[in-house]
């Protein structure tokens, strides 16, 4: 018995949710007394693979093909299927990414197994049960969910758990599943990545605006703030609508759900909708100049003013912070 | 051409989310239900392409009869019939499985539905209907357009886009930007009311997963204000206080 961790790759090198889910799957193996493998595919260099042994992957199968360079959801799914069953897994786990999204249930189905994706804890083995908290209801909301299947997938929420080091040795395996034609029906054409700027799913901070910034032409500020902390930058939905803003930094309850260790909302009232989306932020700043925005009562701290004083000067301070 | 939309019946967005029996089950009381707000997007987006006599979109459900006026809400926007698929859907897994299994019935080019469920959360039932009629499933799309047998799809990806071509049958799950979700007109909801709602049995399938409990996120504690000019002082608490900068 096993559990197995899928180790997404981008241009052959892992991300920080990628350790997060080695480490979460880590702590599942020693939960269950079993060890911890993973499954990497794509050409990722044995220097990088190594480096999950620091998370507590102790072998790393590798599926090196030039075929399976890039994501194709269903031939993907195949080989972690294949890589479940090789490696007799009782837990398979996966980032609950834009690609863990596409993956984890694909993979559940070829298992027979349950699935809970969106999971933000360890799970509980209580008395035989298998317990997995996830978040439900747009963030209003946790769901306990038990899997009764003989193996079980769990796609774990970025930023839940944390990256937590364990050192052991990881020895890499080439590992060649069969790959079958038929999964690649659907074509990768082209991929658009903006690679200097922090993915909004996994950002650890997040400096998102609303309407209350009256136009596009008003968003270096928050282009700057964002910079100066390392921040991914995020919008409310009206923003989006009117294409002030690309529709990918759309957070709440249509847009993308987000957890991270800060959120600051400057010039969003906090209606429920957008909420939903952000209120598992760990830390909340509102900048608004209504001092009866509903997004104050969420917040840990506020600034009531106007974000044209008030960010320029925050980027002020923030700079003679860093000095 | 012929698209099967799948919608699910969820509470509206501005509901305040309890839950009854020692935390065990949602209150329904008092809570109205709406068609997924994703899933109307990927209606919307059906009816575009079916525009001008194009082909026709039948949306499909999982839900026993109190999910009707949801049906017939999706109707009203524009689909020409409807599928109940007569069970409570269980989880995703049961849900997708039922999908797959109508979808076998039925000839059909595209199959769309939302991201994923306001209530649950799950992005789970596109991909796995995609794994059980063994077709692709593409995830999380902004984009789709369509020429009658090759569709062109953007789909999000962590700070980016991927463009991707299918041909042949395919499940994808739309989420904003695919479509500006449309809303109903008079002459909609009136026809509505006679467009044809098959109901279909459900077929068995072994349970894996069950919600056994729900639990609500602790209240957060009161907001600390700053002055307005003391900026400097916010930094401070972020740095020293929350230990997030
Ligand atoms: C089905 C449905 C789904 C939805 N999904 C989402 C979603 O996913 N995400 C989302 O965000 N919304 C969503 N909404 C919309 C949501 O209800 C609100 O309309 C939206 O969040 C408001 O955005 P906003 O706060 O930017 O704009 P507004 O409501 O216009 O608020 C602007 C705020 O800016 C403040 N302000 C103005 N000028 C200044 C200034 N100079 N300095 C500082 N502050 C200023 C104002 O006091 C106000 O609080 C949804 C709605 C529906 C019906």
């Amino acid at each position: 018995m096993s559990v197995l961790v899928y180790v997404e790759q981008v241009d052959g090198k892992f991300k920080k949710s990628v350790f997060e889910a080695v480490s979460y799957a880590k702590a599942i193996a020693d939960i269950q007394g079993s060890s911890l493998t993973a499954i990497s595919i794509g050409n990722v260099g044995e220097a990088e693979l190594k480096e999950l042994g620091k998370y507590g992957a102790s072998k790393v199968l590798n599926v090196s093909n030039d075929q399976l360079k890039n994501f194709v959801n269903q031939a993907y799914a195949s080989v972690i299927a294949e890589a479940a069953k090789k490696e007799n897994a009782a837990v398979v786990v996966l980032s609950n990414s834009f690609s863990g999204k596409g993956l984890a249930p694909r993979v559940a189905v070829k298992l027979e197994a349950g699935l809970v994706d969106g999971a933000v804890e360890l799970p509980k083995l209580d008395g035989g049960q298998f317990l997995v908290k996830k978040t439900a209801f747009s963030g209003k909301a946790f769901a306990i969910t038990e899997l009764t299947s003989a193996i079980k997938v769990i796609a774990l929420n970025p930023n839940a758990f944390g990256v937590k080091e364990s050192a052991v040795e990881a020895t890499v395996e080439a590992f060649s599943p069969e790959i079958k034609a038929t999964d690649f029906t659907a074509i990768v054409k082209e991929i658009v990545r903006a690679t200097n700027k922090v993915s909004l799913p996994d950002a650890e901070l997040v400096v998102s605006a609303g309407r209350g910034l009256k136009g596009p032409e008003n968003w270096g500020m928050i282009e700057e703030l964002a910079n100066l902390l390392g921040a991914a930058t995020a919008c409310s939905k009206p923003v989006s609508d009117a294409d002030w803003r690309p529709h990918s930094e759309h957070v709440g309850q249509t847009g993308i759900a987000i957890s991270p260790n800060l959120y600051i909302a400057i010039g969003i009232s906090g209606a429920i909708q957008h909420l939903a989306g952000v209120s598992s932020s760990k830390v909340i700043v509102v900048i608004n100049i209504d001092p009866e925005a509903p997004f104050f009562k969420v917040a840990d701290y506020g600034i009531v003013g106007d974000a044209f004083v008030v960010v320029p000067k925050l980027i002020e301070a923030l700079k003679a912070h860093k000095g | 051409m012929k698209i099967l939309v799948c919608i699910s019946n969820v509470p509206d967005t501005t509901t305040k989310i309890t839950f009854t029996n020692d935390n065990t089950q949602f209150n329904t009381s008092g809570v109205s239900f709406i068609v997924n707000p994703y899933d109307e997007i990927a209606l919307s987006r059906a009816i575009e392409l079916c525009a001008g006599d194009k082909g026709t979109v039948t949306v499909i459900n999982v839900g026993e009869s109190v999910t009707e006026p949801t049906i017939r809400k999706a109707l009203a926007i524009g689909a020409d019939d409807a599928v109940r698929i007569n069970a409570e859907p269980r989880d995703a897994y049961f849900t997708a499985y039922q999908i797959a299994e109508y979808a076998k019935t039925t000839d059909y080019d595209m199959i769309l539905c939302g991201r994923e469920s306001i209530d649950y959360n799950g992005s789970q039932v596109a991909a796995m209907v995609g794994e059980f009629l063994d077709i692709p499933s593409i995830s999380i799309i902004k984009k789709l357009d369509y020429d009658g047998t090759t569709a062109t799809i953007e789909r999000e990806i962590e700070g980016g886009k991927e463009v991707v071509s299918v041909s042949g049958k395919f499940i994808a799950s739309c989420a904003e930007g695919t479509a500006v979700a449309t809303i109903p007109n008079m002459r909609g909801i009136m026809s509505a009311r006679s467009k044809p709602l098959q109901v279909v049995e459900a077929k068995e399938i072994a349970q894996i997963s069950k919600v056994q409990q729900f639990d609500t996120p602790p209240p957060r504690g009161a907001v600390k204000l700053v002055p307005a000019d003391e900026t400097e002082k916010l930094i401070g608490l972020l740095h020293s206080e929350a230990k997030v900068i």
